[in-house]
């Protein structure tokens, strides 16, 4: 009991703290994950076993850590290293490509294939922010998308707002469609031992039907902000090359192919048998070797404290789940619906987009993970289903309010940076409406597909 | 004037610091930077000046906002940047002038060309003065300058490390009510002209 008081102290302290910023994210889940050792292991359980399973080390040293021939299975309990691993090696990757001008050229590219007409620029890169959010972080895609609409407002005379925000949501949503888009996906893939492809045949096709409607959407709502803007086709001509972007030939052809086959890898990887991390450590040792003697350089811009946070809150996380709450937490969600598996999802779904709306979704889905596992268990459901539910709701419901996710974040602050204030009501007047019709639509299709 | 002299000027409501910072900008020919910066942000930037002046010496509201590597989504936090942003490039340019407010004295503290200096005042002789200006009861007045002083406070602890009027992070503070607007400027010019010897003798 008392290790199951601490555990929640320490849980809910963490999050207060996190929200208020009283310091740097990572520097509170590491706080909070000693304390967890300390106060409810030691303290409140006396148990060496459970330190040694949430630090879970051990795994590392297995084979099926790096080859799991097929049969995913990484443990939910405690620091889950795949995803840690994983993330590390794509952002070395991702650091590499944006050395190089990588993001810089396509969107100009782009641009300049739709020959710097306003509307389809803001077509074609809402397409392009999910396509780029599928495989690379929301924080890099918006953080260049971002970049390049407001050099292109500026050319082109309009306004960015409308296509920061739509470039934001269609990030967050295409962060959805895969196992490495958002990172609670990549802890719910690799907690619940799901593969790329279950992500793409799953919350992939739930993405794509939804993102029709999305572009729809954000077409209706800005159309008319967005209308009458734009230049000749004889001042098209004096705008800036998109090879102009391309820092270095040869590194962006090597950028380009290890992008190319971290795809085709991830895609295959329920079939070749590499575990996420073997993948991470290959994409991101080959862009060390490439990038030779700027190695060093690629390495000091790893975000680090993104990767000690991680590690912070799986420990904190795990002290829910050796203590048992997270199974009270089930048993609770079980008896509020009855047993009824259309009540569940649309708890969990609906929970999940408006705690993600305003708390970190990281977080959130780390704890929900073994809740819906427990409430799998208990209740005879598939599991799958309800973790396709959680992830959309947590990657989706982020896009609401201008804290909800990290890409949401630096849209805004990208806008202000160059002039242009993005207030919380205008940000919730476009982006409210488009996520509750995104889990709605999710809802559904969850429920015409599974049930 | 060939050398760089920034001042940095803090004030108490109702202290007569935005006159002395006028004053002294006057004495030593120099551009002065106070809200009027909102002007030439908007107009170098393209912006909406009611916005700008909306989010000014506003504070960061840190639950409704979040900070992701470095970038805010706080709008108050932006239009700070900014002004922090342009009192920077105003100083790195070599330029000298006077700014008032805008957590300046931390912004700036780089510079050793900066002289920052806190004004603050007799509640009693702040509430003539604030009655006077803007024809307020003694009581209203009092209220007004809590309140303005409140605002400025957590502006300025929100959006720097330095705490507001804590005389360690100011080369000089001054009660401007015990000598006089008169006097203090006097005694601050000799100070101003103090510190610019020092620093030309530490160039030569």
């Amino acid at each position: 009991m008392v290790a199951q008081v601490l555990a929640v102290v320490i849980f809910l302290s963490m999050f207060v703290l996190i929200i208020t910023e009283v310091c740097e994210r990572h520097v509170i889940t590491l706080g909070c994950g000693l304390l967890t050792l300390l106060l409810v292991f030691g303290l409140g359980m006396h148990s060496m076993d459970a330190v040694m399973e949430t630090l879970n080390l051990q795994s590392i040293f297995t084979p099926g850590f790096w080859y799991t021939a097929g049969e995913a299975a990484e443990s939910s309990s405690g620091i889950n290293w795949q995803t840690i691993i994983f993330i590390a090696g794509m952002m070395i990757m991702v650091e590499g490509m944006a050395n190089v001008g990588f993001f810089r050229w396509l969107c100009m590219r782009i641009a300049k294939l739709v020959k710097y007409r306003v509307i389809p620029i803001f077509i074609t890169f809402m397409v392009l922010s999910s396509v780029l959010a599928m495989f690379i972080d929301s924080i890099t895609v918006i953080l260049f998308l971002a970049a390049v609409t407001i050099e292109l407002s500026q050319l082109l005379k309009f306004n960015p707002v409308p296509m920061i925000l739509s470039e934001v949501f269609c990030a967050n949503l295409g962060g959805s469609a895969t196992m490495c888009g958002d990172p609670p996906n990549i802890i719910i893939g690799t907690s619940l031992g799901f593969t790329f492809a279950d992500f793409m045949k799953n919350t992939g096709v739930i993405v794509l039907t939804a993102l029709v409607f999305v572009v729809l959407y954000f077409y209706l709502v800005f159309r008319k902000e967005l209308q009458g803007s734009g230049v000749s086709a004889s001042e098209c001509e004096r705008f800036p090359d998109p090879s102009e972007a391309i820092t270095s030939r040869r590194g962006f052809f090597i950028s380009t192919m290890i992008f190319l086959c971290a795809v085709i890898l991830l895609v295959t990887h329920a079939q070749t048998g590499l575990s996420v991390s073997s993948i991470g450590v290959f994409v991101g040792g080959v862009t060390l070797l490439a990038a030779g003697r700027d190695a060093g350089k690629l390495l000091k811009k790893v975000d680090y404290k993104t990767l000690l946070f991680f590690i912070g809150l799986f420990v904190v996380v795990g002290g829910l789940e050796q203590t048992g709450i997270l199974r009270l937490l089930a048993g609770f969600i079980g008896r509020v619906s009855g047993g009824n598996i259309m009540l569940m999802i649309a708890i969990i779904i609906w929970v999940s987009a408006v705690a993600s709306a305003f708390i970190d979704n990281i977080p959130f889905a780390a704890t929900m993970i073994p809740v819906i596992s427990n409430l799998a268990a208990a209740q005879g459901i598939d599991l799958s289903i309800l973790a396709w539910a959680l992830a959309m709701g947590t990657d989706v419901g982020g896009s609401a309010t201008p804290i909800g996710a990290s890409a949401n974040v630096v849209g805004v602050a990208t806008a202000a940076r160059e002039g242009h204030i993005i207030k919380w009501g205008r940000y919730c007047r476009a982006m409210a409406p488009a996520t509750m019709m995104v889990v709605l639509i999710s809802m559904i299709l969850i429920y015409v597909r599974y049930l | 004037m060939n050398q760089q002299l920034i001042i940095s000027l803090g004030r108490e409501f109702g202290s007569a610091g935005h006159e002395i910072a006028e004053r002294l900008a006057k004495l030593y020919a120099l551009p002065l930077y106070d809200h009027n910066l909102l002007d030439e942000l908007a107009a170098e930037r393209n912006m909406d000046f009611q916005v700008l002046k909306e989010f000014d010496e506003v504070k960061r509201n840190k639950l409704l906002t979040r900070t992701v590597n470095g970038m805010s989504s706080c709008p108050a936090q932006n239009v700070a940047s900014m002004q922090f942003d342009f009192l920077k490039k105003k100083a790195a340019a070599g330029e000298s002038f006077v700014a008032v407010g805008r957590c300046s004295e931390m912004v700036l503290r780089e510079y050793d060309c900066m002289v920052s200096i806190f004004i603050l005042g007799d509640m009693d002789k702040k509430i003539q003065r604030v009655q006077k200006l803007y024809n307020k009861s003694a009581r209203e007045a009092e209220r007004f300058i809590r309140m303005k002083d409140r605002k400025r406070k957590q502006y300025h602890n929100s959006h720097c490390d330095g705490k507001w009027g804590d005389s360690r992070n100011y080369d000089i503070s001054v009660n401007s009510s015990i000598l006089g607007i008169d006097e203090t400027i006097r005694i601050l010019s000799e100070f101003i002209n103090a510190k610019m010897k020092q620093m030309d003798r530490k160039t030569e």
